[in-house]
């Protein structure tokens, strides 16, 4: 049995400060456990624990790009993140877009994973935007969120037709990457004072846009379940703002270094501040916070997107785009949420295990409830620096950052801190 | 200790390495014998590298030739690898001309060698921008109070972006003309927009043409050739609506017939030549603040 102690604990009943206990895969006591009990006890004195983070958006580059990133690695980074679950991105070597693959990857999870992962299929067959993926496979095997992250599903009429396809299963998500490539062009980073400056071809604001408009016409059609992965513009969040209000089925997500940075933190053209979409104008980031804290913006995903330190040491215009997200998420959205952990658990918890379709994650603690749990210190400053992540780049590398998370468990098991 | 842009230099600066291009016109300069110039260039050029080797060779540096054709960059190697290979022989100053934007102060970060930028993409070319501006100042005297308009292709050029922060801070009034997708949307620079060629050229003391550029950015920006010349070149006629004491300027290469016909370039009102001559003691005067360790 594992005991937290003394932790302000995020329950079904509002904030307790109490001891909770895990017993099994189970939150068996959340409550006064007397002491002496439990075989692990840990400390939770001044500190906070709630439901484990879930990202929506983890690049974990297993298959085919294991030097980048692989199983083990890439969910011990989830884990030092405070995250108990992620969403694997399908735009592996080969892609996921068969039932098979899907096996091949739930494999790999359950020999090599630290924290549950679920697995998001491709729309387009070999994330070539030109056919169905096989859809019902997928969905056979438990996949809920289908997408061709990395790239846009470009073609409009094989969207419309993989929305209509998949409508009459209300669990299944169609999420996109809205960036027009013919409106971004050869651009690398937003379009806007900074890239004038340096010369940089830029990236318009209306390649998001205009792609997120289309695709919410597409959804009054089809009535689909509709994502937007990573949101990162003023214009795509007043989209989603006016299809919420008119009952559209559309959640949206966003990155923390879209709600922490901006185009002018890219005067040193570092290609770990290089990613799509691109860091946005002020407006656009402070638009962003906004939007998440009034709920129109559902969750922070983090688009953990690891590339090496020499793959990454180039020009920024030759430089792979991404960054990794897992092990600075926690203290950005704190930050970009004003220090309100109801709302740093609703975000990056409750609400991304819900649109991820992850049943055992993004619950508040209550007896029975299952130990994927977080404990966070909201106060505690660190350097970002050591990743365990196979990559290194991070925007907020050698930044100090506020909040730090102190253990996580999955499934009852301590998979981070903790005096592990 | 490194050039990589205009925007790195303060008025004051600026103002020496004219001064003291000015002087290397007029009397033999200091020399550097023994000291080793390396140029990497991994895109062509004709006047800049000639211009840079001729610098060096009047400053009696040694100058040792990086052959891009022939390196083991066309075979694969990074440039990460290429900068820390040149760098470990130990070279006083490279010059690095490469297309993509950041390229020098990455050479410049790997080799340990400090670098003059001769042309990054579309990013910046500050010796050419200090060229233009030594041969602004040689003619007029001065560069306070000049109208200067840049005309054409504005924000694909690195030698517009130079100049659109050098001039106003100089005290020189700058007009963009041309068509919308060739102008600065977001507001960086003092400067004022004309769409109207016609319109301004009256008031302008330098006219700058730009080269429509053909190999850079997202596709083309106007509809044709001859359409461009129509609403932007500057045409004999439009050359008679200039000032008489009025002065055309262009960095090459050009496109004749485009935004400049051949007769205006080649005419009394050209300082076309003047710019490429200018290049040479500018350089020289930029790589013996560096070789005699000025930061």
């Amino acid at each position: 049995m594992i005991v937290v102690s003394g932790a302000r604990t995020y329950t079904s009943d509002g904030w307790q400060t109490c001891d909770v206990a895990i017993d099994g895969q189970t939150v068996v006591t959340v409550g006064s456990v007397p002491p002496g009990q439990g075989d692990v006890v840990i400390d939770g004195a001044g500190k906070v624990l709630g439901p484990g983070f879930v990202d929506l958006h983890t690049h974990l580059r297993d298959p085919g790009q294991t030097w980048k990133e692989d199983m083990t690695t890439g969910t011990r980074s989830a884990a030092r993140g405070g995250f108990t679950a992620v969403l694997a991105m399908p735009n592996t070597e080969p892609a996921v877009d068969s039932g098979e693959m899907v096996r091949r990857c739930v494999r790999r999870a359950t020999d090599a994973g630290v924290v549950e992962v679920g697995f998001s299929g491709a729309m387009s067959l070999g994330r070539s935007g030109e056919e169905m993926a096989h859809l019902d496979e997928m969905y056979e095997e438990g996949v809920r969120i289908f997408t061709d992250d990395g790239d846009t599903l470009v073609d409009g009429g094989l969207l419309r037709r993989i929305m209509l396809y998949l409508s009459d299963r209300k669990d299944a998500v169609i999420a996109q990457h809205a960036e027009d490539p013919a409106i971004a062009g050869d651009g690398h980073m937003h379009e806007g004072s900074r890239s004038q400056t340096l010369g940089l071809v830029g990236l318009p604001a209306s390649a998001e846009i205009a792609v997120i408009a289309r695709d919410l016409a597409l959804v009054a059609e089809t009535s689909a379940r509709y994502h937007v992965q990573h949101i990162s513009t003023a214009g795509g969040v007043a989209l989603v703002r006016r299809a919420k209000e008119e009952g559209l089925n559309v959640t949206a997500e966003v990155t923390p270094h879209h709600l922490m940075l901006s185009e002018d933190n890219l005067g040193s053209l570092d290609a770990n501040l290089k990613m799509y979409p691109p860091l946005r104008s002020i407006a656009d980031r402070e638009a962003l916070v906004e939007a998440l804290r009034e709920g129109v913006i559902d969750a922070i995903a983090t688009d953990h997107a690891p590339h090496t330190v020499s793959e990454k040491d180039v020009p920024f215009e030759v430089a792979p785009r991404g960054v990794i997200g897992l092990e600075t998420a926690f203290p950005a959205a704190l930050a970009a949420l004003d220090g309100d952990l109801d709302l740093v658990f609703d975000r990056m918890s409750i609400a991304p295990a819900e649109i991820g379709k992850f049943p055992s994650q993004g619950k508040p603690i209550s007896q029975g409830s299952p130990a994927n749990l977080v404990l966070l210190d909201p106060d505690q400053s660190w350097v970002a620096g050591e990743f365990a992540s196979r990559s290194k780049n991070s925007p907020f590398f050698g930044q100090e950052l506020k909040g730090r998370v102190v253990a996580t468990i999955v499934n009852g098991g301590i998979v981070h801190g903790g005096g592990r | 200790m490194s050039l990589f842009d205009i925007a790195s230099l303060s008025t004051e600066e600026i103002t020496e390495i004219l001064d003291s291009a000015e002087s290397m016109s007029h009397r033999e300069p200091e020399g550097f014998s023994g000291r080793t110039v390396v140029p990497m260039f991994f895109e062509p050029s004709t006047r800049t590298r000639l211009s840079f080797d001729l610098a060096a060779a009047r400053l009696a540096a040694n100058l040792v030739v990086f052959d891009h054709e022939t390196s083991s960059a066309t075979k694969g190697e990074s440039l990460r690898d290429t900068a820390r290979t040149v760098g470990a022989m130990g070279p006083d100053l490279l010059i690095v001309r490469h297309e993509q934007a950041g390229a020098p102060e990455a050479v410049a970060r790997w080799s340990g060698v400090p670098v003059v930028n001769a042309g990054d993409g579309r990013r910046a070319h500050p010796t050419q921008t200090l060229a233009d501006l030594f041969t602004i100042r040689s003619h007029f005297g001065g560069i306070a109070g000049l109208r200067v308009g840049m005309v054409g292709d504005i924000v694909n050029s690195r030698v517009a972006r130079g100049l659109l922060g050098a001039l106003p801070a100089l005290g020189a009034g700058v007009f963009a003309v041309g068509p919308p997708t060739f102008l600065p949307r977001h507001g960086e620079w003092d400067i004022e927009h004309r769409g109207d060629l016609d319109s301004v050229l009256g008031e302008l003391d330098v006219v700058y043409l730009l080269r429509v550029q053909k190999e850079r950015g997202g596709g083309l920006g106007y509809p044709s050739d001859s359409e461009y010349h129509t609403r932007y070149g500057l045409t004999e006629r439009r050359s008679e609506m200039m000032k008489p004491e009025a002065v055309v300027m262009h960095p090459g290469p050009m496109n004749r017939g485009v935004e400049i016909s051949g007769a205006v370039a080649d005419s009394e009102k050209s300082l076309i030549l003047d710019q490429v001559a200018s290049g040479v003691p500018v350089r020289m005067a930029v790589m013996a603040r560096i070789l005699g360790g000025a930061t």
